[in-house]
């Protein structure tokens, strides 16, 4: 009943293979991050926008998102987005289009999280400041540009990252479109090796150290905020 | 320079301001002042259109706020505001505070700006803080700062909004002081308070505002002078307010 761990699959050839998956790991986290938090932005504005058909569409955008599984997201921009993109622009069957769809399903997804916490963060700004800022003269956007927006984006910073962390976890759906992330790399390697359970082993250490010290990070930040 | 004529306010069904017209010339100091809820605050805001009303007119400065649609961000540039609980920026600086509306609102050169924030931040007695956040300031600090903030914009009137009803007892007079010198130079003010005192010493007039409505509009020495002509209501609230 004991399993005899042999862990020499891992050697350097190894390693190299999945260092360029963390790579990419890192790059659809990064990607969908930055890209989450501009059209998350965006969205929470439109939201809270006074224009009817603005804030419908943004409600709308956000309660699907929201309420559909990530994987099928990737699979519907893997599958439908390519042949989409390939009759539009004329691109060949064979492109390659598993990174491109993989960014933008995750920016897209993503944003709709990210507009919500942006929301809370807009809305925890002290009403006064807005009409403070109206009252010297600021037009909307300058008053949520240069007043609004940099008071909820500090407030938000715990928030934020704590949601890049369960992101970064979430990249390794990627494999549902054979995309070789640091998961898929680390399967690959025990799967020809069939040393699976100790390649397992070794990546869910791996997110275990990188997201624990995340969130440790995020700690020091949620202190540093409120004093 | 403030005219508002027969301004009438409702949330849904329930009436805010009842037919509200009085002027402020220019040059004068007008109180405005009356029981909690009376709708003396509404009223201010919507000098500035920072509250939207739904009939009469309000014309500031030869702009009608009511209408004036893009040309309200010019006008609301013009005129000085200051709140109840100061809002200044808390991530700003106290330059920032002063220099931001100007760089952005009216294009001012950076250094133009901060050298004209500065020189009424040190008018209010604070030039040695310009470098601190309002979170290091006591309540009297921030709120003088706020005054600077406005004045830095070169109005052509101000508004408070009771400036000094959020601060400790013992940080009023340094805010009044402020203000009574700022009449004193002839500026135009509309000022929604509580205190008396400053009303007797500054005032032109006084407003009296009770149930939306203004009640009384008179002479700064006949409101305070004979009590027997005041209203019921007025007479009632001023006996809580003066010292007795």
């Amino acid at each position: 009943m004991t399993y005899d761990f042999d862990f020499s699959v891992i050697d350097a050839s190894a390693l190299a293979v999945l260092a360029e998956g963390m790579a990419i790991s890192l790059r659809i986290a990064a990607v969908a991050v930055a890209a989450g938090i501009a059209w998350g932005t965006l969205l929470a504005l439109m939201r809270m926008s006074r224009w009817r058909a603005l804030s419908w569409f943004a409600a709308a955008y956000v309660n699907l998102f929201r309420s559909v599984p990530l994987v099928m997201v990737l699979l519907w921009f893997f599958l439908i987005v390519p042949q989409f993109l390939q009759s539009v622009l004329g691109l060949s069957p064979a492109t390659d289009t598993r990174m491109a769809s993989a960014l933008v399903a995750f920016a897209l997804f993503e944003a709709a999280y990210y507009a919500e916490i942006i929301r809370a963060g807009i809305q925890s700004v002290a009403r006064g400041q807005l009409g403070a800022a109206y009252a010297l003269g600021m037009r909307h956007w300058q008053a949520m540009r240069f007043v609004i927006l940099p008071q909820a984006f500090r407030n938000m910073v715990p928030m934020l990252l704590t949601q890049a962390i369960v992101l970064f976890q979430d990249t390794a759906l990627v494999y549902v479109i054979a995309l070789s992330d640091f998961f898929g790399a680390a399967y690959g390697i025990g799967e020809r090796g069939g040393r699976i359970v100790e390649m397992l082993l070794l990546a869910g250490a791996v997110y275990f150290v990188i997201c624990f010290s995340a969130s440790l990070l995020v700690r020091f930040c949620r202190k540093r905020i409120s004093t | 320079m403030i005219e508002l004529t027969d301004v009438s306010k409702w949330y849904g069904s329930f009436q805010v301001l009842a037919g509200c017209t009085t002027r402020v010339d220019k040059g004068e100091v007008v109180v405005v002042c009356g029981p909690s809820g009376s709708g003396k605050s509404t009223l201010i805001k919507c000098v500035n259109g920072l509250e939207p009303f739904q009939q009469g007119s309000i014309v500031v400065d030869g702009t009608e706020v009511g209408s004036a649609g893009p040309a309200l961000h010019k006008l609301r540039a013009r005129v000085g505001m200051v709140f109840q609980n100061f809002e200044l920026f808390p991530h700003l600086s106290v330059t920032e505070n002063l220099a931001i509306a100007q760089v952005k609102v009216l294009g001012r050169r950076r250094e133009e700006a901060v050298e004209r924030g500065l020189a009424y931040l040190d008018r209010v007695g604070l030039k040695a803080h310009a470098a601190k956040y309002p979170s290091q300031l006591s309540g009297g600090q921030q709120q003088r700062v706020a005054i600077a903030r406005a004045l830095a914009m070169d109005p052509v009137c101000m508004l408070f909004d009771e400036p000094t009803s959020a601060l400790d007892p013992e940080m009023v007079n340094e805010v009044l002081d402020v203000m009574v010198e700022l009449a004193r130079e002839g500026m135009t003010m509309m000022c929604v308070t509580h205190e008396m005192g400053f009303a007797r010493k500054v005032a032109d007039r006084v407003v009296f505002m009770d149930g939306g409505a203004i009640v009384e509009d008179c002479a700064t020495e006949s409101f305070f002078g004979d009590m027997s002509s005041r209203s019921g209501r007025a007479q009632q609230f001023l006996s809580k307010l003066l010292p007795h």
